[in-house]
């Protein structure tokens, strides 16, 4: 899930600032679980930007925002309503804005802030575990990801921060994932792997290869 | 080779020292401190962006001591440049003639006063050692040929008062194997953990020299303050109490004495000691004394 959260209205009025007809949308997956644009919360939106003396034209959940088709879809639907707005504040995430903006061609305005991939411990609070990095190492690692929970993203062991009890000295909320790691492999016999040299990671499959695409073919 | 290594391979027991560069370009107090540890310690480690507070460059600090006569360790860390920089940079020493090179992975940034930097790690501690082994090698990470091979003298750290320790010992095991050739530790304050800990390494079979680190404590608050703040320090309550049993005008004296005798009491046991004086190098020469080093 991408995890993220509304930007502050401030800032939300500065994006809109020259227009005066809106539309407003969200999404029913991500953005509806991050309490940032499901039904709920566009309908807070439209009240407190007419408060502000915006005309809102319309506002839409969409099921899932980052699907091409399904943009393209809502979008014939609810065109003669796009037709009469100056933009359109999108609560999700980023790539949510831009499939709408560059599938409908319209001026579109980011009402969110992306965080990170992660998943929901309770609603409300959500934690970072997967970086998306293009080569994963779970397998190796007992099921705990170095290169997202370890601040430092290393790839052989601990650094020397880790505290008495367990914590790193980025954050000391945050376990150390290596000491994680290290209790799980102990625990299943397999600390071997721990000891040999890991090469430095291939970074051209991660974020250092923005933007990246991936065409899926039939095996 | 580099006198360190020779000192180290005849089997002398071996100290050496650390400066750290200036946040500006005033750099003679820290020549001044590099002086005072000229003829005492067989080399100087020279701090890479310490804390990851932003200051002057540990190259170029380790190329004027070359220059006045003096050994330099390159200390290098992996929080600010990518690969291509590293083996760069290791490259550049080794024209300075710099051979003796510490690998660590470095603090985060967050510790540090640009917490809004990119924190870099590209390679680790351990890479970065394998790094250096390939460039020694003739070749770089890539690869390809060098024209004109370096060759280093690496080592790195470690931390006897970790807990848990096994992961120290595992990952130092993986750094021997990646080169590193001795090893300086985080500062150490129990002589009987030290000698447990290098007990505990020879079981792992791991057989490279080691010094030990010495921090010269400078107050009871000091001390609180690494027991709080410092992952893998830790000062026993009675060295708090001797240190803060003497008055401000006699705390260096005590200072001295107490690291004399951490060293008298270790030096059985390693193969050298690393000061790391923080300041306090002038009381480095009483304190070898006072040791009998």
């Amino acid at each position: 899930m991408i995890i993220q959260k509304q930007k502050d209205f401030e800032k939300i009025l500065e994006n809109l600032k020259g227009d005066k007809t809106v539309f407003i949308f969200g999404c029913a997956d991500c953005a509806t679980t991050c309490k940032v644009g499901g039904e709920e919360e566009l309908a807070q939106m439209k009240v407190k930007l007419e408060q502000q003396g915006f005309e809102v034209v319309g506002t839409y959940v969409l099921d899932t925002a980052c699907l091409t088709g399904e943009v393209r879809k809502r979008g014939k639907e609810l065109q003669e309503q796009l037709e009469h707005c100056d933009s359109a504040l999108v609560l999700a995430c980023g790539t949510a804005v831009q499939t709408i903006g560059d599938v409908l061609g319209i001026v579109v305005h980011p009402g969110a802030d992306s965080l990170f991939a992660g998943n929901v411990v309770r609603l409300g609070k959500y934690e970072e575990k997967c970086s998306a990095c293009g080569d994963c190492i779970l397998e190796e690692t007992g099921g705990i990801c170095p290169v997202t929970r370890c601040a430092k993203g290393l790839m052989n062991g601990p650094c020397g921060g880790y505290s008495k009890d367990g914590k790193c000295e980025v954050d000391p909320e945050q376990d150390c994932a290596w000491l994680l790691i290290y209790d799980r492999l102990k625990e299943r016999g397999k600390l071997d792997w721990l000891e040999s040299i890991k090469d430095a990671k291939d970074q051209s499959t991660g974020s250092a290869a923005t933007p990246r695409r991936y065409v899926w073919e039939r095996k | 080779m580099s006198n360190f290594s020779e000192a180290l391979a005849a089997g002398r027991f071996v100290v050496t020292g650390e400066i750290g560069p200036p946040k500006g370009t005033n750099v003679e107090p820290m020549f001044e401190e590099a002086e005072h540890l000229r003829g005492k310690v067989t080399a100087i480690n020279v701090t890479d962006i310490q804390s990851s507070v932003m200051r002057l460059s540990s190259l170029a600090v380790c190329i004027r001591l070359k220059q006045m006569g003096l050994e330099p360790i390159l200390q290098m860390v992996c929080r600010d440049r990518n690969r291509l920089a590293l083996q760069s940079d290791l490259l550049g020493a080794a024209m300075w003639g710099i051979e003796n090179v510490l690998c660590l992975t470095g603090d985060h940034v967050k510790l540090g006063d640009h917490k809004d930097a990119k924190g870099v790690f590209d390679l680790d501690s351990v890479t970065l050692l394998k790094a250096a082994a390939t460039l020694a090698s003739g070749k770089d990470m890539a690869g390809n040929d060098l024209d004109g091979t370096p060759s280093f003298f690496t080592g790195a750290v470690v931390s006897p008062a970790s807990e848990p320790l096994e992961p120290q010992i595992i990952k130092m095991k993986a750094k021997v194997e990646a080169g590193a050739k001795f090893f300086q530790t985080q500062a150490v304050y129990d002589p009987r953990q030290m000698e447990d800990f290098m007990n505990k390494i020879e079981a792992a079979g791991i057989n490279v020299p080691v010094l030990a680190g010495i921090v010269l404590l400078k107050s009871a608050g000091m001390a609180k303050f690494m027991n709080a703040n410092v992952a893998g320090v830790s000062v026993p309550d009675d060295l708090i109490a001797e240190i803060d049993s003497v008055d401000k005008k006699q705390r260096k004296s005590k200072s001295v004495e107490i690291a004399a005798r951490l060293i008298r009491q270790m030096k059985d046991c390693c193969n050298g000691v690393h000061i790391m004086p923080l300041g306090w190098d002038s009381l480095v020469p009483r304190l070898l004394e006072e040791a009998g080093v």
